[in-house]
């Protein structure tokens, strides 16, 4: 299968004398889930940003679906879906308004945006009538869905989630990830999941790429890391977490 | 509802808010300076050009000497009353000129000229309490010399005026310490005995009320001022001939008698100017009915447009300014430090500055409330645009909106609470700060304060401060009904 994102070299930084992600090199396959775990500061959501353009790193290339990133950074990130912790929800729109907006932006037709939104909503496990209410009258996990919807609306061939799942409580958690494992294999989307949660980089991932320090700790599919930690730190962090 | 509509009905809200009518008139335009006589003159010469079958404005009440002259030359205004020695001293700065003639040729290639003299002549002096003039022995102005333990405080344009305290207290040889007040209130404070030394026109009508001694200038040192129309030379030859019947028609103790009608007699400019044109056949009797509502409404008017048309452009310049700079901060920061200097400026000194720039009148008054209201629009909708949740921030961008799509999906919306504060703010200011504008002939509610800072009249002072007062909570009222119709409750 061919990848999704390619990392070739990238160096980049905010302070010059201490780099966020050094020198990495990675493959993401694409149609799969791959989580990139790691400690607070090991660099995972800059990683996410170079994906989507927000940031540009200083040396080396990132590929995307085996093209260098376009000029048009606009269009370019409307064909990647993106949601955060906390959804970020524009508290000012319903939620219809949220998840529709760049259908409308793009001219969608009337019909084709009330159609998307309604088989969102569905699979997401939301009633229709979430639609026209705003955010703040929703559940922290409710709002993460409707992000969810959002990510998605344009049928996006990539999907990038910035610890998505962290700010619900546990049993939320576990609905959400359910929808979202049904979701990703239904609309077949590369994905690439950030997390500090083990327990959810296994459940939800195919492949792990473990950050350190900027640097690749272990990376390959999750089986793989599970049965053969690449290290001390590796397998320390995999017993910590999964027991 | 999309983020754009709530713009729309914003602005049209505004716009509705805004009084339609800006009504010029080719009309005579008559000036005043902010003093008693001034007005009742003024308004013996603009019922004498009705009279005579001309149309006038009426721009009375105009801060002092050179805010009436500056309004002249930029023909703001066709003519007002001035005083030969005022005309020589302070405008010209020629004080060894004298005489009507002399000076005409001096201002004619300013393309001005001096009507005939109306025939008193209203000099300066200083005058004391009788009591104290007698337990002090107080006669000649030399005397206060001997007594710089008085206390003298005088109005603040003869503070400041070559001709005044200065060029006297040298010619005197007085030392004593001096304070300036409002010509208005320095004989009500002379009563109360916190002034015991002031200056005086001598055809004040107060002099007598309240029984003041004028001290002798033995010394001649004030010069002659003479009431003469001054005005333009493109003043039409039908209202030349009709001011040429009030040549030499006053002399002191009349001009004395008017004043003191009108500040003690409870008349109006109006009635006694008509009593003294109708005794002397030069004018029609006019009913005196009451003006106060019709004046009231004028003022309301004026008020509001002045505002309104201030306020509309700070809302528009502030909000565009904003959006130029909020993305970087030093700019940012410049563009409110800037703001804030200026809302430093005292009022009526902003509008003194801005009186060379633009005359008198509308476009200096909208100008300076526009000026204060920048401050509060700019510093809220820059604080709102800068402080949005980074992560509605990064999710905007994340998602693929363009710059512009950024403004106008996410940060316009968001700060639209914080801007609608700012703009409340700023409206509520100008209501405030508009009532100042009378004094350089833009009208509006503090015409008639100024008028009865003039005549020490607080009930006329109460007719511009009330209305002004209940126009701010209106104001603040309708924002808040505005407020409540544009902006969801969940923002709100």
């Amino acid at each position: 299968m061919a990848d999704c994102v390619r990392f070739d070299g990238v160096w980049k930084s905010y302070d010059p004398d201490r780099p966020v992600l050094r020198d990495l090199t990675l493959a993401l396959p694409a149609g799969a889930t791959t989580a990139i775990v790691g400690e607070s500061g090991s660099g995972k959501t800059t990683l996410l940003q170079l994906v989507n353009a927000v940031e540009a790193p200083d040396r080396g290339e990132v590929r995307v679906f085996d093209e260098p990133i376009p000029p048009d950074r606009v269009a370019f990130r409307r064909q990647i879906g993106y949601s955060v912790q906390g959804a970020g929800l524009f508290p000012h729109m319903t939620n219809g308004e949220n998840v529709t907006l760049l259908a409308r932006l793009e001219g969608w037709e009337h019909a084709a945006i009330r159609r998307r939104l309604e088989t969102l909503l569905e699979q997401m496990g939301l009633s229709p009538d979430v639609a026209d209410r705003f955010p703040a009258e929703l559940s922290g996990g409710q709002q993460q869905r409707v992000g969810l919807c959002r990510a998605l609306m344009l049928k996006p061939r990539l999907l990038l989630l910035d610890e998505p799942f962290s700010a619900v409580d546990p049993i939320t958690r576990v609905g959400l990830h359910e929808r979202f494992r049904h979701v990703q294999v239904h609309e077949g989307v590369s994905t690439l999941l950030v997390t500090h949660d083990m327990r959810e980089a296994v459940k939800l991932a195919t492949t792990l790429v473990i950050l350190r320090d900027g640097e690749i700790a272990q990376a390959g599919p999750v089986a793989d890391v599970l049965a053969y930690p690449a290290s001390e730190y590796v397998s320390e962090l995999l017993q910590g977490q999964l027991g | 509802m999309l983020p754009e509509k709530h713009l729309l009905r914003c602005l049209l809200g505004l716009m509705l808010w805004l009084p339609a009518t800006w009504v010029y008139a080719d009309a005579v335009q008559v000036g005043s300076k902010n003093f008693n006589e001034s007005y009742i003159l003024a308004e013996i010469i603009a019922q004498r050009l009705e009279a005579a079958g001309l149309d006038v404005e009426r721009r009375y009440g105009l801060g002092g000497t050179l805010i009436c002259f500056e309004a002249l030359q930029a023909g703001e205004i066709d003519l007002y009353v001035e005083y030969t020695g005022t005309l020589s001293q302070v405008v010209l700065g020629t004080p060894d000129v004298n005489g009507v003639s002399a000076l005409d040729a001096l201002i004619a290639e300013r393309g001005l000229m001096l009507l005939a003299p109306l025939g008193f002549n209203n000099t300066y002096a200083i005058a004391v309490p009788r009591a104290l003039a007698v337990e002090k022995g107080l006669k000649r102005i030399g005397d206060l010399a001997a007594h710089p333990e008085l206390r003298v405080v005088v109005s603040h344009e003869f503070l400041e005026r070559e001709d005044g305290w200065r060029g006297l207290a040298r010619a005197y040889g007085l030392g004593t310490e001096v304070k300036g007040i409002e010509h208005g209130l320095a004989y009500q404070a002379m009563q109360a005995g916190s002034i015991q030394v002031t200056d005086a026109y001598s055809t004040d009508g107060e002099l007598e009320q309240y029984d003041l001694v004028i001290l002798d200038d033995d010394q001649g040192y004030f010069p002659e001022y003479l009431a003469v129309p001054l005005a333009r030379r493109t003043l039409p030859a039908v209202a030349v001939d009709a001011l040429s019947a009030l040549s030499g028609t006053i002399d002191d103790r009349q001009m004395q008698t008017m004043n003191a009608r009108v500040v003690f007699g409870g008349l109006s400019f109006a009635e006694v100017a008509n009593d003294f044109l109708v005794a002397r056949n030069l004018a029609p009797e006019r009913s005196s009915g009451s003006t106060m509502l019709t004046d009231l409404r004028r003022n309301t008017a004026q008020h509001l447009k002045l505002t309104g048309a201030a306020l509309l452009t700070a809302v528009l310049v502030g909000i565009g300014v904003s959006l130029v700079v909020f993305r970087a901060p030093l700019a940012s920061r410049a563009v409110i430090y800037f703001c804030g200097l200026l809302q430093t400026v005292p009022s009526i000194a902003l509008l003194a500055l801005l009186i060379p720039v633009l005359g008198i009148g509308v476009a200096p008054a909208i100008l300076a409330l526009f000026l204060y209201s920048l401050l509060p629009i700019l510093r809220n909708t820059i604080t709102a645009l800068t402080t949005i949740d980074p992560t509605l921030v990064r999710v905007a961008i994340a998602m693929g909106l363009s710059r512009r799509q950024q403004l106008r999906y996410v940060y316009l919306p968001l700060s639209l609470p914080s801007m609608f504060a700012g703009i409340r703010t700023a409206a509520v200011i100008s209501i405030g700060t508009a009532t100042l504008a009378a004094f350089i002939g833009a009208g509006g509610l503090g015409d008639p304060i100024v008028t009865g800072l003039a005549l020490n009249d607080v009930g006329l002072i109460l007719q511009g401060a009330v209305p002004a007062a209940l126009l701010a909570v209106v104001t603040e009222l309708v924002f808040e009904a505005l407020e409540r119709w544009l902006i969801p409750g969940h923002l709100r």
